[in-house]
Formats: C-alpha cells, structure tokens, sequence
C-alpha cells in the first residue's frame, strides 16, 4: 500500500503539491488524471523517491520513501533516458544488471510479444517502439509498485493498443500495484480500478470506476468533465 | 469477444450478461471451460480484476462453478441452465413491454401485435 501523510511539494516558491493524504492500496491499476502542471508528475516523482517532500511524509508497505525505493518501485519516466548505442538486448542487459529484482525471462516473453528486434540500436527505434522498450523495462521488474509517467503519450494508436494489452497481459496484479498518468483515457479506461484526479496541487476525487458506474452510470470521461470544466 | 463495453455501465455486469447470453444460446455448452480470468482479460481487454469480479458474480448465480486448480466451468445443472434461460427471456420482455408503455401502447395492441409479428405478416401499416 502506498500512502501520503499530508503531503506538501514546493519547487522554490511555486507549490505542486499541497497538504495531500492518499492511500492506495495493493493490487489496483490506478489511473491518475489531471491537466498539464496540476501534479502528476511530483506525484509519480515523490512515490519513486526522485523527489522529497517539503512537508509530511510517503510511506510503502510501512516504509518511508526515500532514495533507496527503488528497491520496491519500477518507475517509467516520460523521458527517454536510456543509452543510444545500445541495442535493446544490452538495454535490457543492462537494466538486469541494475536490478536485482528484474525478471530477463519475463523481458524477453514481453519483447516477443511487443515484436521488438532484440539487435536494433536505440538510437534508430521509432518513437513507438522506444515506448514498447520503455514498457519491456518497467513490467520485467517483479516489484510492488510500477509507476507510469505518460506511457501512452505521442504513440499511435496501434503502439498504444499493444501497450494496453501488455499492461494486461503482464501485471500482475495480485500483487503489483500501478499508477499510471495519462491524458489518453479511453484507451485505459476498461482496465483502470481506480481514478485520481488532481488539480492545481490538490487530489479533488479518487474514486473505484467500476462504482462510479453502478452507482452514477457515469464512465470516466463525464466525470472528468464534472472536475475540470 | 472484441465488442467493446459501454463505460458508463459496470463492466463486470455487461461482461457477465455477455457470458450469460452465450451460455443460454448454447455458444458455451454445460461443462465447458471459461478461458481463465488472465485469458478472458486479454481477449476482452479489461482489468484481470474485473474479470475476477464477473466469474465470482457467476458463480454465486450457480450457471459457472470453479474448480479447484482446475478453472471455471459452465454448470451442468439443468434447473440453473434453465432458470437463467427464463431470467434472461423475462428481462428482455420486461424491457420491451417497458418501452413500449413509455410510448403508449396499450397491452391489447402489444400482445395483437406480437402475434401477427410471430406469424411471419408483419403489419407496417
């Protein structure tokens, strides 16, 4: 389970977030949802230990988060960071050598899945498959909580269906949760438990979808437009 | 499988009725096995959770039942598959006569109607 103790984040004088108090529990896909600059972002951050709270406190599983999470925290960033004179097999290598936790069986099941050539250089992969490799590397590792910052962004619709499909094929979500942000939600919205709305900082709804359903027969979207318009 | 779920209604109830459909209309036949809750995710492209939580409301109803270490199977009980032939033809009817009442249509025009309609005339006029 993850957990905000009143969690205040301020980048110099600009606050991104305020005084939040959240508990997510384990074994949920979480989608977290909000404009540009509302938070996302520090929010993922926070959780994975890259940033430290200004105020209040992140927990997993009773731990406090610090720099050391990455033990329990798989963390896809919206950023390509990875090395591009590797191909994706010494990519994957690579990580496996970072990781203790990382799974090579399982990176290599996903990148057949995904139809990624294990010998192409990073530097001369498509954009979408860069996103498929980013995927490969945050799903192989066996850790509680996946973090997803934008995984969908500036794919192809056809990427982003593989994407979807992987995320289900390969959770496991008996016992891994994950948080995933994303401006793309009706790919993600059937296999979503849980949404979070953010706003200027602030979590301003945090529902289970399938009883905004049952009990507003509301989907997603109609509710994202009651918060936002 | 790839019909896609309105998202303003539970997708553990419209995946359940899909599945109770295709057991009444003998698609699925007593004694078969449900693809497991991983299978039927992919296949359908909804949470694995939400699969879990169709295949639990199923089988609380008696038409599937789980087998330990096995998988979920379709039931072989005749009185289940039968009262959930009548459930399912019953909330149809009952959804039809509703909206036709909303319109108007008096019982006497319904059921004169329906006869005609089954007897293979259609009045149209």
């Amino acid at each position: 389970m993850i957990e905000f103790k009143n969690v205040t984040k301020r980048y110099m004088t600009k606050t991104a977030l305020r005084d939040v108090c959240l508990k997510l529990d384990k074994g949920k896909i979480i989608g977290l949802v909000g404009l540009n600059g509302a938070g996302k972002s520090t929010t993922m951050k926070l959780i994975a230990g890259l940033v430290t709270p200004t105020k209040g406190s992140i927990e997993i599983d009773g731990s406090k988060v610090t720099r050391r999470i990455a033990s329990k925290v798989s963390y896809l960033s919206e950023l390509d960071e990875y090395y591009s004179f590797y191909t994706v097999q010494q990519t994957i290598d690579f990580f496996a050598s970072q990781f203790a936790d990382f799974n090579k069986d399982k990176a290599e099941e996903i990148r057949a899945y995904m139809n990624l050539d294990a010998n192409t250089k990073v530097k001369h992969l498509s954009k979408g498959n860069r996103g498929r490799l980013k995927i490969i590397l945050t799903l192989s590792r066996e850790v509680p909580v996946l973090l997803m910052d934008e995984p969908l962004s500036g794919l192809d619709p056809l990427v982003r269906d593989s994407i979807v499909k992987g995320l289900i094929t390969f959770v496991d979500t008996e016992k891994q949760t994950v948080l995933l942000s994303t401006h793309q939600i009706m790919e993600v919205e059937m296999i979503l438990d849980e949404v979070l709305a953010i706003k200027d900082g602030e979590i301003v709804d945090h529902r289970n979808v399938e009883d905004l359903r049952y009990d507003e027969q509301q989907g997603i979207l109609e509710w994202m437009s009651a918060i936002y318009e | 499988m790839t019909d896609t779920f309105q998202s303003s209604q539970p997708i553990y109830l419209q995946l359940a009725d899909r599945l109770n459909r295709q057991i009444v209309s003998g698609e699925l036949k007593p004694g078969d096995k449900l693809p497991s809750v991983r299978e039927m995710a992919v296949s359908s492209k909804v949470n694995p959770n939400t699969v879990q939580r169709t295949y639990r409301e199923l089988e609380a109803s008696g038409i599937v039942e789980s087998r330990r270490g096995q998988g979920t199977f379709v039931t072989e009980n005749e009185e289940i598959l039968f009262s959930t032939r009548e459930k399912l033809k019953n909330d149809q009817i009952e959804h039809f006569i509703q909206v036709m009442h909303d319109m108007g249509y008096e019982n006497e025009e319904i059921q004169a109607g329906l006869r005609i309609y089954l007897e293979g005339g259609r009045s149209n006029d």
